[in-house]
């Protein structure tokens, strides 16, 4: 009987600790235990949680201010080595006059000073200062977090539809506060429509530029069609890669989509930066796209595709094997992909719904852990266990080094989700790791971390491996590349 | 209409996140005939223009289709001439020189078996060596290591039976049975000897598939300490201040040669492989002095570092560099190019039969464009690889067929692409 009791505590504790690796950002001192109750349940309440998945910072910028500040910080830059370079010449100029004139004393005492020189350090400019502002408060997000449940479906809503800092450096964080997180447990057609219209997708697609050849703009200039963006949202954002469309349906929507374009903050210093549809720059005319003609609505007709594109059936099956491949396996059973498909396409795609499917799924709680945390989860898993706040600059950099930086993945399809991309890396993960246990020696005794990260999770080769390390810093890095902190 | 956001100059993500290599061991394939042939592969992801890189300036309409974007031998930035109808980019000087010495081939109007558009599973095609896209686990540079084991010319166990990646992520051309060895650029002072050990003992009883990844790194730090590698610099770290172009630059030319100095070594790897993103030019393309022209100019440095680390190997050296797919044959909209179709794959190295364009040639008329927008491919890529691993690996043609490239046994290896 106690016996049977103990196994049940067991089961119960592996079960917490399990949803806080598979399904959250890792366990925080205590947590596997404050959960132990009902896991199931303690990952159900986060996602009723009033403003669940958001940030509401008011000294955060929106993304258009911050480009905003970013040209005019820009543009102050240039003019000041403008005025700078000027200074130089003329102090140039009066040297020589000077010279000519045969008046020495005047080399030592009386030669002004360029009125601006160079400074010594700047510091960070406003952009980096602001790039960084937005880390702290994503990393701020998932420490907070209990279970981070919701934290992890902003990340993958993010990657889902990524953008890039490469393209838009000062809109990326406001992008995913503004077009992402109001979302993640709403409608998936809502996400969509604000993603597709949101300015930093459509510079990082090229559709801020894309022109109707028979529009009055590209009647007028030479300029017309990209078709990126409309490529990459049936391809990647819908329907996904060989579901049936055709490059017909692609040019056609791309002339949908025309005129979707973002205001510029060359002579706007009050909507610079923000969304706006110019007819000027749209291809007039209806527009047959998946078997549907659309009439020429103007902004109407891209909104009205998108939103049929969020209804097919394809969608359904795209997002469920995503979200699948992301929490549970990289083979996910047809099973689940189909039940999650089906919740999304009984629901008119809630996405609440839909990652409340995911875990009452019995699949999502198979034992093993078979998925490798990706570089971004397992760092921030390390933050959390070692109950510290971390550091913004030192975070980024780690994730450039794993070969996941933060907002910057190489191509629109985002990172990627599987094992064999990120395998390898484990040996720059040993080098962080090792990094950082560096730092937390002197003040985490490693079986409390232990406890605190794994606790029923732990193999007795990892208890042993840590408990016989040469010294408490070993012991740390080894609890974080064990393969039960490694994987999920 | 211009947007003046910070448009697009997707180079810049190379730095730190985007190129890659990865390279397999395979000493002294060919030893016995006094041979010790080395191949590199480069895949350029994003989807090359070849039409840029290399124009058929002497097609009567290649100047109506690309206007003033096209490559011309009297233009402002005059093409440098390979033959009576191709020109190259003029920001590829090496490579030129390396063409006139018989040492660089190129191959238009050349296409993977791959016929959509979705730069994903276009690599996909390209890198697994299956006609299809699909969910692949190996490559087929990785494939064509293994078939080199099972010859018994390459010892399995040890540091010779593995590939090697420079960054944290795998390129799928050298993904594989044949492990993999990761070097990433050190920036951080690395776990010592003891604490890898004691982490790869727990790995072995707990977990074989990491242990086998952080093998690969043990494997690498012997490689570089014990195996005369301590003259091999990680690539510089990039000034601060360089932006753009200039860190591509760099970069490109740090991993090339970094990778060519692996490759020469006695008992280094033989086979690899090395990946740059940059290259999906949708706007602003800029095949004479803007970003393109940058792009190739930074690949030229490249091909120009790894001839350089060769150094006397050189000569049994290939080189291979491919893409996903080409760009349309007409600029788009936005002074760039959409997805595409057939492009060129170039070969360099001292062991070619070089200083050719090898061609069946399409034209360029809108009847003979691919579905009236794309260069129409008319060499299969993987009778150009099949050739190169045939004559120069020696590897036996029906396993081509089978195992590296499978189902391709109507796709006869390219002959007399070596010297």
């Amino acid at each position: 009987m106690v016996q049977w009791g103990c196994a049940m505590t067991h089961d119960a504790r592996r079960d917490a600790a399990l949803a806080l690796h598979r399904f959250g950002l890792g366990p925080r001192p205590g947590l596997i235990a404050a959960i132990a109750s009902d896991p199931r349940g303690a990952l159900l309440a986060e996602l009723e949680r009033p403003g669940a998945g958001r940030i509401d910072d008011p000294e955060l910028p929106t993304s258009a201010a911050a480009s905003r500040a970013a040209f005019e910080a820009r543009a102050a830059r240039q003019a000041q080595r403008i005025v700078a370079q000027r200074a130089e010449k003329e102090a140039e100029r009066l040297k020589a006059e000077r010279d000519a004139m045969g008046d020495k004393a005047a080399q030592t005492d009386d030669v002004p000073k360029p009125a601006l020189a160079p400074q010594a350090d700047p510091g960070p400019t406003i952009e980096r200062q602001m790039f960084l502002r937005e880390v702290r408060a994503r990393l701020d997000a998932a420490l907070v977090a209990e279970i981070g449940f919701a934290e992890r479906l902003v990340w993958f809503w993010s990657n889902h539809f990524c953008v890039s800092t490469d393209t838009v450096p000062n809109m990326v964080g406001g992008y995913e506060r503004e077009a992402i997180r109001p979302h993640i447990l709403g409608r998936f057609a809502d996400m969509l429509l604000a993603v597709e219209g949101h300015p930093a997708m459509l510079v990082y697609l090229n559709n801020s530029v894309s022109i109707g050849p028979n529009s009055v703009a590209g009647v007028n200039r030479t300029r017309g069609l990209n078709e990126n963006l409309a490529r990459e949202i049936l391809e990647l954002h819908t329907l996904g890669v060989r579901s049936g469309y055709t490059q017909d349906d692609v040019t056609r929507f791309a002339c949908v989509l025309t005129g979707w374009t973002v205001i510029s903050p060359n002579n706007n210093p009050e909507h610079g930066a923000e969304f706006i549809f110019n007819p000027r720059l749209h291809e007039p005319g209806p527009q047959r796209v998946i078997d549907k003609t659309y009439a020429d609505t103007g902004v109407e007709q891209g909104r009205a595709v998108l939103a049929d594109l969020a209804r097919h059936p394809a969608v359904a099956v795209h997002v469920a094997g995503k979200l699948a491949r992301h929490f549970v396996a990289d083979e996910p059973r047809p099973e689940l992909i189909e039940r999650l498909a089906r919740i999304f396409r009984d629901t008119d795609g809630d996405l609440k719904e839909t990652a409340k499917g995911l875990i009452t799924s019995e699949e999502a709680w198979a034992p093993e852990q078979g998925k490798l945390k990706r570089p971004c989860e397992w760092s921030v898993a390390m933050i959390r266990a070692a109950a510290t706040r971390g550091d913004p600059e030192r975070f980024v950099r780690g994730l450039v080094l794993l070969g996941e930086p933060l907002w910057s993945p190489s191509a629109p399809k985002g990172f990627a989700d599987d094992e064999a991309t990120w395998i390898d890396g484990v040996g720059q993960r040993l080098d962080i790791a090792n990094n950082l246990a560096q730092r937390l020696a002197d003040r985490i005794d490693p079986l409390e971390l232990i406890e605190t990260a794994l606790g029923p999770l732990a193999s007795n080769e990892t208890r042993q491996a840590v408990a016989r390390a040469e010294s408490c810093q070993q012991a740390l890095a080894l609890v974080f590349m064990s393969p039960e902190f490694q994987r999920r | 209409m211009s947007s003046l956001i910070h448009l697009p100059t997707r180079r810049d993500a190379l730095v730190g996140s985007g190129a890659l290599f990865a390279w397999a061991f395979a000493p002294k394939l060919a030893r016995a005939e006094g041979r010790d042939p080395r191949v590199l592969v480069i895949v350029l992801r994003g989807a090359l223009d070849g039409l840029a890189m290399v124009a058929p300036v002497g097609d009567p309409d290649w100047v109506s289709l690309r206007g003033d974007k096209a490559l011309l031998i009297d233009g402002k930035t005059p093409a440098l001439p390979l033959d009576s109808f191709f020109a190259l980019n003029p920001a590829m000087p090496n490579l030129h020189r390396l063409y006139q010495a018989q040492q660089a081939t190129i191959v238009h109007a050349t296409a993977s078996p791959y016929r959509e558009r979705s730069h994903f599973d276009g690599q996909d095609v390209l890198e697994s060596g299956f006609a299809k896209a699909g969910a692949r686990d190996s490559g087929w540079l990785n494939r064509a290591l293994s078939l080199l084991e099972t010859d018994g010319r390459v010892n399995p166990r040890g540091s010779r039976g593995r590939a090697f990646a420079l960054g944290p992520v795998t390129p799928l051309v050298v993904r594989g049975s044949a492990p993999i060895m990761t070097w990433v650029p050190q920036q951080l002072l690395p776990a010592g000897q003891d604490t890898q050990m004691r982490l790869l003992e727990l790995y072995r009883h707990t977990d074989p598939k990491l242990a086998r990844a952080l093998e690969g790194r043990r494997d690498l730090v012997a490689l570089t300490q014990g195996g005369g590698m301590d003259t091999l610099t990680p690539p510089r770290e990039v000034e601060p201040t360089a932006t753009g172009i200039a860190r591509v630059r760099r970069y490109f030319a740090d991993a090339g040669g970094a990778a060519a100095k692996y490759l020469a070594q006695p008992d280094g790897p033989r086979v690899g492989a090395l990946g740059f993103v940059g290259w999906d030019t949708h706007i602003n393309e800029g095949a004479v002095g803007g970003a393109l022209a940058g792009l190739l100019g930074a690949l030229d440095e490249a091909i120009a570092a790894i001839e350089k680390g060769m150094g006397d190997v050189w000569n049994e050296t290939v080189v291979a560099v491919v893409t996903e797919f080409g760009r349309t044959a007409r600029i788009n909209g936005t002074d760039g190019t959409d997805h595409g179709t057939a492009t060129v794959a170039v070969l360099a190295g001292g062991a070619l039969h070089g200083g050719r364009v090898i061609a069946d040639w399409p034209g360029l008329k809108a009847a003979n464009l691919y579905e009236g927008r794309d260069l129409k491919p008319t060499i299969d890529l993987r009778a150009v690889l099949k050739g190169v691993l045939k004559d120069h690996l020696r590897l036996d043609e029906r396993a081509l067929a089978t195992r590296v490239f499978p189902g391709s046994g109507e796709v006869q290896p390219m002959a007399g692409l070596l010297a």
